[in-house]
């Protein structure tokens, strides 16, 4: 835990990774100085794009002492203000699952590259983030740890599925390599109570290892401070519960 | 959540965006997160210029009842300019 008489000091920029494909792309990269070694995370962004909330959380986790890094996943549809950027991908439906899936491995594979990293990579996202984090653990037996909040549209009906979201990440359940944590809120219009209670029995069924937290009085991006939709007391046990997971299942 | 639901229209007109006056290809319609207006889901319109990138936007974000208000007078409006003898095929239609 942090003491005032310790040294810290974090280092956050721009910079280019390798994703789906090899295509190469931009990502925020925030990370303890020091020698480490440092836990790794991999941030993925919400629906309203590669923004400044993801930049202040990724510099959050890195002061936590995580070596973060927040892929752009929405590079491909051009460069412009976050928002800008998020309201084409938003027209066209979002974006590719296989492609977002190729994007966050690529984060992950290069924070395993690092020597300084400790070998324990962790997976966070909210909205469509906390989809495609669920997704990717999912897809790819790299992480060690995801953080799902509130990811809507994990379980799917059949005409909700499309070109660019073919599965439901819910039939991907049994293929999860690591501990997941969702937090939810019970007026979330998506994902519903209910649909939170289908993911867990689908989590049950296959024996996964997960914690589930449900928050009365709080919606969708109840962590959102910028957002109607901020809820401060839920907000505040849900970082704890973001904390105490990722140091259990990535220290 | 995110919804996904957006359709597109090619259009013709005008916006006026952060950089000015452009010409309007686009319209995207969806009703999903907006960036600013204080609900979880809304009636969002974005005029877009594809071909001249994310900039060439003017967006709006409507309340469900807002967005119904709104294409109801759009409607009354072009009636009444009908009526009015108003809706030449060189005054209506911009190819």
């Amino acid at each position: 835990m942090y003491q005032t008489n310790m040294y810290e000091g974090v280092l956050a920029e721009t910079i280019t990774i390798e994703g789906f494909h090899g295509d190469r792309i931009n990502a925020y990269f925030a990370r303890p100085l020091g020698p480490g070694p440092f836990p790794g995370l991999v941030l993925a962004h919400h629906l309203p794009g590669w923004d400044e909330f993801y930049k202040e959380i990724s510099f959050r986790f890195a002061r936590h002492g995580y070596a973060t890094l927040c892929p752009n996943l929405y590079f491909r549809a051009g460069h412009g203000t976050p928002e800008d950027v998020a309201a084409k991908v938003r027209a066209a439906g979002g974006i590719q699952d296989d492609q977002v899936v190729g994007d966050l491995e690529g984060a992950a594979r290069y924070l395993r590259s690092l020597p300084n990293v400790n070998g324990k990579v962790g997976i966070f996202g909210t909205c469509s983030g906390g989809r495609h984090a669920y997704l990717a653990a999912c897809r790819v037996p790299i992480f060690d740890g995801v953080v799902d909040c509130w990811g809507g549209r994990v379980v799917m009906k059949e005409e909700e599925l499309s070109p660019n979201q073919p599965v439901a990440p819910l039939n991907y359940t049994k293929d999860l390599a690591c501990p997941v944590l969702g937090l939810f809120g019970d007026e979330d219009q998506g994902p519903t109570p209910e649909q939170v209670n289908r993911h867990e029995e689908e989590l049950k069924k296959y024996g996964k290892k997960y914690e589930f937290h449900r928050y009365a009085g709080a919606g969708h991006g109840f962590f959102y401070y910028h957002r109607p939709s901020y809820r401060q007391e839920q907000a505040a046990d849900g970082w704890n519960k973001v904390f105490a997971f990722l140091e259990k299942y990535l220290s | 959540m995110c919804t996904m639901i957006a359709k597109q229209i090619r259009i013709s007109g005008s916006g006026k965006g952060a950089s000015g006056w452009f010409t309007l290809k686009e319209a995207d319609v969806s009703y999903d997160h907006p960036f600013d207006a204080p609900f979880e889901h809304a009636l969002n319109i974005d005029f877009v210029n594809e071909a001249q990138g994310p900039g060439a936007r003017v967006a709006v974000e409507l309340s469900v009842e807002a967005a119904r208000a709104l294409v109801e007078t759009i409607q009354a409006v072009i009636k009444q300019a009908e009526a009015g003898g108003y809706l030449t095929e060189k005054a209506a239609v911009k190819k």
